[in-house]
């Protein structure tokens, strides 16, 4: 199994093998954010925004933490809660999406306008009321986030599924008696999987981003907890005279960003059978 | 073979064609230097199993190789043109005006959103033949002497608003519109039912000869080729098998393998005794069904003895599949009963219980979307093992054995995934499929008629064996008649919803027919050159009488 990655990886266009560099590097500095980050997390180790150097790699923060330590605690706790987050979104928005398409008629009518009634509501300040009211927790967070972003994965996996379901091995699964689960689970997962997996690729990268803004805006995760996008956000200052101290985290969202979409491109040019020339 | 042909009459020559196919990163032959080549006025015919390159040549005489495929070697010869190096500017030149192509979907063909006689006219605009108004009236011209209704008008509807057959008959117009020196058919009346397909051919046969234009007919039934073309080439696997002018390819064929498709369809079930007083096994009483307000089943009343195939027979429309799906449960019908061995089953399947769904099991006409192309064959045929039988484990694994021997597939095809299999393959693991549930009664929606022939008849005399093995009964809906006639022990003749005969095989296919019944019967096209010219003056006197 792994080695057929490796294979594949080899084969893989540039742009894939740099996406999945990339990905495995901030993965090694998420899981081994202790051992390889030099200070502590909330450490203190020297004067506001200073440069560069021997001693901070990235310089330090907007109360002398250094950047560079923060930076890979950052990742850790951004990635571990965007991936949480877009597992559980996935989970609603996979289950929700493939009854309404096997079971239809009421259930799916309900269901579906029940999902454009949230859609209808612009996410960012659906996310700020709930969040002002439940508070700040991560799960609080995590779960709100999820259940808002399942909207989006509802409406992809109800389409892919509905191609399915007029499929007549499904019919004949139905005549045979099956219910709804080895409906949903055995016979449409397995031929939708392609399309869902690319978009939990892009699904990903929005929910990552939708942390970052949340905590921007001082609703995400709470510090001294370290993430990138509350990094932005405490170090925005430092912009106006003239320390590029905030693009350096900025830069480290960017860049997974990035790196994920190249992975996913490859993904869905291999799943699509669309062959580079 | 010394050319003896004057120089202008020869229109196209290929020589040596050699044309290679993409299957992953490996380039297949798939046309493996065939010589084709055809006189002005000459129309001839392709035939062959899928899979025997004879749509990739009918297309490379455009000088096109469908995306995945590539002209590899050959001479590629048009009239004096070398479409082998022309540039795809005089290729663009040529097609549509000079080599035109009818698909054989007519239905997909078309641009939904533009009237017919905008599409008909695009062409002889686009290369400047003639003004849109000129265009406009050589099109109802045409669709005058293809025969269709209203040829003042008919242009102005939009591909959804006329019959399958109406469609296929202005795709040929749109090929004539430029008066093009040759037209290559692909499979044009495939897709078509028998009395439609008559009028096609009747259309395609006379337009031919009557602007003197040359054609290549691809298909692969030879009963059809051989009323169309004045030479035929048999084709497998990217190989010339036999060459031969219709009538003696016809009469004396000289390949085993041209006897072998000349012989299909002769395959007939020894016939049985029925005994009517004999419980039947499903009795379907009074069926009234519809979807939503349109009355699609009218009056059905059928009964199917045990042991026995009952064929129902009609045309695209005629309700024979909502039958199946009245049975099966998937359409709840309004008014009647299905009773099942005298019990009588809930109208849905949703109410049914186990039992009776295990009893009656169902196999499609499509294979490729019959099976779930990310499960095992050893999923597929072992889940109603489980499901219905509790078997798990190595009795399950035996038992999947024993159903592949029974469909006479190796015992390993257990570990392959559908995709691995090739269509008939394919439906006989739904077939196996079916068994698995030890049915009753197995209900077959058009099974072969996605299939070759040759392979279509080994399904069939696998059912009947099955039959004679297992005792199981068979509802069997086609609209071809030839399986009909080879498999059946009763008959139903159904048009628009409601049956229009209903009797034993014997009694409906011996003289003297029903109407409908006759029209069927006499539309399937025969293997004899003059059978389509005698028939449509037949049907002209009958019509002037």
């Amino acid at each position: 199994m792994f080695s057929n990655f490796l294979k594949e990886l080899k084969n893989a266009p540039f742009a894939a093998q740099l996406g999945v560099f990339i990905i495995i590097v901030y993965l090694i500095a998420a899981i081994f954010a202790p051992l390889i980050a030099p200070y502590a997390e909330t450490e203190i180790i020297g004067d506001v925004w200073e440069e560069m150097s021997s001693k901070s790699w990235l310089g330090t923060d907007q109360i002398g933490r250094d950047l560079f330590t923060r930076l890979i605690y950052g990742a850790r706790n951004t990635i571990s809660i965007a991936f949480v987050t877009t597992i559980l979104s996935f989970f609603i928005g996979i289950c929700g999406g493939f009854m309404a398409a096997v079971i239809g008629g009421w259930i799916d009518q309900g269901m579906s306008r029940f999902v454009d009634i949230m859609m209808s509501i612009p996410i960012l300040i659906f996310a700020l009321m709930i969040l002002s009211v439940l508070g700040t927790s991560t799960p609080v967070l995590i779960g709100v986030i999820a259940v808002l972003d399942s909207t989006r994965v509802y409406r992809l996996s109800r389409a892919v599924a509905m191609d399915v379901v007029v499929m007549d091995f499904v019919e004949a699964a139905k005549l045979r008696g099956e219910n709804t689960w080895y409906l949903m689970s055995r016979e449409v997962l397995p031929n939708t999987l392609a399309p869902l997996v690319a978009e939990f690729g892009l699904r990903f990268c929005f929910v990552f981003l939708f942390i970052s803004s949340l905590s921007f805006l001082g609703l995400g995760i709470q510090p001294p907890t370290a993430d990138w996008g509350s990094m932005v956000r405490e170090n925005s200052g430092a912009i106006t005279f003239g320390i590029l101290t905030p693009l350096v985290p900025a830069a480290a969202i960017a860049i997974l960003t990035i790196g994920v979409n190249l992975v996913v491109d490859w993904f869905l040019h291999k799943t699509a059978g669309i062959k580079d020339s | 073979m010394i050319d003896l042909t004057p120089k202008s009459e020869r229109l196209l020559t290929m020589k040596g064609l050699c044309i290679q196919g993409r299957t992953g990163e490996t380039w297949i032959d798939i046309v493996k230097g065939v010589d084709v080549h055809l006189n002005r006025g000459e129309v001839l015919g392709l035939i062959g199993e899928s899979g025997a390159g004879k749509s990739t040549i009918g297309l490379a005489a455009m000088g096109f190789a469908r995306p995945g495929c590539r002209i590899v070697g050959g001479e590629l010869d048009f009239d004096g043109i070398n479409l082998r190096t022309a540039s795809p500017r005089q290729l663009q030149k040529l097609h549509g005006k000079r080599i035109a192509y009818v698909a054989q979907s007519a239905a997909a063909s078309f641009n939904p959103a533009f009237r017919l006689i905008n599409q008909f006219a695009e062409s002889p605009v686009q290369h400047g033949v003639s003004s849109y108004d000129q265009a406009v009236e050589d099109g109802k011209q045409l669709f005058q002497t293809l025969n269709l209704p209203d040829p003042e008008n008919f242009g102005f509807r939009y591909p959804h608003q006329v019959s399958g057959g109406q469609l296929q008959r202005a795709m040929t117009a749109m090929a004539m519109s430029c008066k093009p020196d040759l037209i290559i058919f692909d499979e044009p009346t495939t897709a078509l039912d028998v009395t439609t397909q008559i009028e096609v051919l009747a259309a395609i046969k006379h337009i031919v000869k009557r602007f003197n234009t040359a054609a290549i007919y691809v298909t692969h039934d030879l009963a059809v080729v051989s009323q169309m073309a004045d030479r035929i080439m048999v084709l497998r696997h990217g190989e010339l098998v036999e060459e031969n002018t219709t009538r003696e390819m016809i009469e004396a064929p000289q390949k085993e393998y041209t006897r072998d498709l000349l012989s299909t369809r002769t395959y007939r079930k020894a016939p049985i005794s029925l005994e009517e007083s004999e419980k039947p096994i499903l009795e379907v009483k009074n069926l009234n069904a519809f979807y939503s307000d349109f009355h699609v089943l009218k009056d059905i009343n059928l009964r199917v003895l045990p042991a026995t195939t009952m064929a129902v027979v009609g045309e695209s429309g005629s309700g024979k599949s909502t039958l199946a799906r009245c049975i099966t449960g998937l359409l709840p019908p309004k008014t009647g009963t299905i009773e099942f061995e005298g019990d009588t089953l809930p109208s849905s399947y949703k109410n049914r219980d186990k039992e009776q769904l295990r009893r009656i099991q169902m196999i499609y006409q499509m294979p490729d979307t019959a099976l779930n192309p990310r499960q095992r064959i050893s999923e597929i045929i072992g889940r109603p093992l489980t499901f219905y039988l509790g078997l798990t484990g190595a009795e399950r694994d035996k038992r999947i054995a024993e159903l592949l021997e029974l469909i006479e597939l190796p015992t390993d095809f257990a570990n392959r995934i559908p995709s691995e299999l090739s269509g008939g393959q394919k439906q006989r693991i739904c077939i196996a499929r079916a068994l698995a549930a030890n049915p009753d009664l197995i209900i077959c929606d058009e099974v072969t008629s996605a299939l070759d022939e040759l392979v279509s008849e080994e399904i069939l005399k696998l059912l009947q064996r099955l039959q004679d093995e297992l005792k199981v009964s068979y509802l069997f809906i086609t609209h071809d008649l030839a399986t009909v006639k080879a498999i059946s022990d009763e008959i139903i003749v159904m048009l628009q919803g409601e049956i229009v005969e209903q009797g034993r095989r014997d009694t409906v296919l011996t003289p003297p027919f029903h109407e409908y019944t006759d029209l069927l019967l006499s539309s399937v096209p025969e293997m004899d050159p003059d059978w389509l010219d005698n028939l449509l003056e037949k049907r002209q006197q009958t019509s002037e009488r």
